[in-house]
């Protein structure tokens, strides 16, 4: 297989800056979204992270990367979704401590691998929390007008665990439960498989896989079987980091 | 320097000395990252190769690289991602004895370590001399599973854990420095834990 890197990060983005958290919401009783003004934008592209730093009085950091999951719309601010880790001694100060008005220190956009263009065609795969950068691609392909550039498969545990419940669903969306489904789903819960992805697969396109490394593994063998070559799928697995 | 955020005291008690700055210690787990597919390598076919600036290309069978004499590293490991591990053993060949048969040209000045997959990272030579990389095969007495870059991995843990190349094929010698994978995606070209050197600019 070959790694390309899809761009490079300007050494300017990786300054720290203090944003302000503009809101807070709630996306699933365990995962919520934080808008943040940057002093400092700079235009990201979907797929990218940023780092956030949480200081104490004495000194002490502790940061953690999170992926960006709004498009790129040039109105230098930008919107985190993080899911709660048990234990997670960030997540879990983001979701109990910060509230709007906060000021919250932060570097980005990074990575230049696991990104998507804006327009050419993608198969995008994504399970839990592994929706976030994709759901970033999914708004820039609606908000250009170009949502058939992209097919999106999310996998999520049940309807209450669905990331963006309300915007995600769409001629482009396929979404796959895995424990409990609701009633009138087309299909029962269980495990992403073959016939999942295979309807989606067009030929030519390039795969983005975004989830735990359970998840990654058995997304990339499905869609191996489904035809997809190995070298156009990529990967980004999300570690129990916390 | 680094505003204090409102409301964070950070971990109680004491901080283990031997974490770098900026790193948890991530006890009974082993995170796995990488951008790839994983991939399935079989033993049969494995080869690890020295090549570029060296009096001779050497390359080694699973068979062969096994003949050489073993080395151990126990310590520590510590990925960018900000987890650290402790008292991990890893079984393997020293990255000495490799060089060794391979005999550098006196212009090398860095490694570029490639693997079966495509991945690459780049190191100053002296970063994997007098006994502080390995090719190693072994994880805590256990095979090194493909999630961890088995069936052979490069390490070198005293820098950040994504120069120690997963599913390693070999080392191109060079004499000058060009970023890998991770590098020329805004990572470290060095990678040190305890100088922070995170990313570009560190």
């Amino acid at each position: 297989m070959t790694l390309t890197p899809g761009g490079t990060t300007h050494r300017r983005t990786l300054r720290w800056q203090t944003a302000r958290v503009l809101t807070v919401r709630d996306e699933t009783p365990r995962a919520r979204t934080f808008r943040l003004a940057l002093p400092e934008p700079r235009l990201h592209l979907a797929g990218q992270h940023y780092v956030l730093r949480l200081t104490a009085p004495d000194g002490y950091t502790a940061s953690r990367s999170y992926s960006v999951a709004s498009a790129p719309d040039g109105t230098g601010e930008i919107e985190l979704t993080v899911e709660r880790l048990d234990g997670g001694e960030v997540s879990e100060f983001l979701h109990d401590v910060v509230q709007p008005g906060d000021e919250l220190e932060v570097r980005g956009p990074i990575g230049g691998f696991f990104v998507w263009p804006g327009d050419t065609p993608a198969l995008l795969v994504g399970g839990g929390s592994g929706v976030v950068p994709l759901m970033a691609m999914l708004r820039q392909a609606r908000a250009s007008g170009h949502p058939d550039l992209l097919r999106l498969v999310v996998s999520a545990r049940s309807p209450g665990e669905l990331y963006y419940a309300d915007e995600l669903p769409g001629p482009e969306t396929v979404v796959v439960y895995t424990r409990q489904a609701p009633p009138g789903a087309g299909r029962t819960a269980g495990r992403i498989a073959v016939a999942d992805v295979a309807p989606l697969v067009r030929g030519g396109e390039d795969v983005y896989v975004c989830g735990s490394p359970g998840f990654a593994d058995a997304a990339t063998a499905v869609l191996l079987e489904a035809g997809v070559p190995v070298h156009r799928i990529r990967v980004e697995r999300f570690g129990p980091s916390g | 320097m680094a505003g204090i955020t409102r409301g964070f005291l950070g971990r109680r008690g004491e901080r283990d000395p031997r974490l770098p700055p900026g790193q948890y210690d991530a006890r009974d787990q082993w995170p796995v990252l990488h951008a790839e597919a994983t991939p399935r390598i079989s033993t049969d076919t494995w080869t690890f190769t020295v090549e570029g600036l060296v009096e001779h290309e050497v390359s080694w069978t699973w068979d062969e690289i096994h003949a050489l004499p073993r080395a151990r590293y126990d310590g520590a490991i510590h990925c960018v991602t900000t987890w650290s591990k402790f008292d991990m053993t890893f079984d393997g060949v020293s990255v000495d004895t490799l060089l060794e048969a391979a005999r550098p040209l006196p212009s090398t000045t860095h490694v570029m370590a490639v693997s079966h997959t495509g991945y690459t990272t780049n190191l100053p030579l002296a970063d994997v001399t007098d006994g502080k990389a390995w090719v190693v095969w072994d994880a805590d007495g256990a095979p090194l599973t493909v999630e961890h870059g088995g069936p052979a991995r490069l390490l070198v843990p005293h820098l950040y854990f994504w120069k120690s190349a997963k599913w390693v094929s070999g080392l191109r010698l060079v004499d000058h420095d060009e970023p890998g994978f991770w590098e020329r995606n805004g990572y470290h070209d060095r990678g040190d834990p305890w100088a922070e050197q995170r990313y570009q600019g560190d």
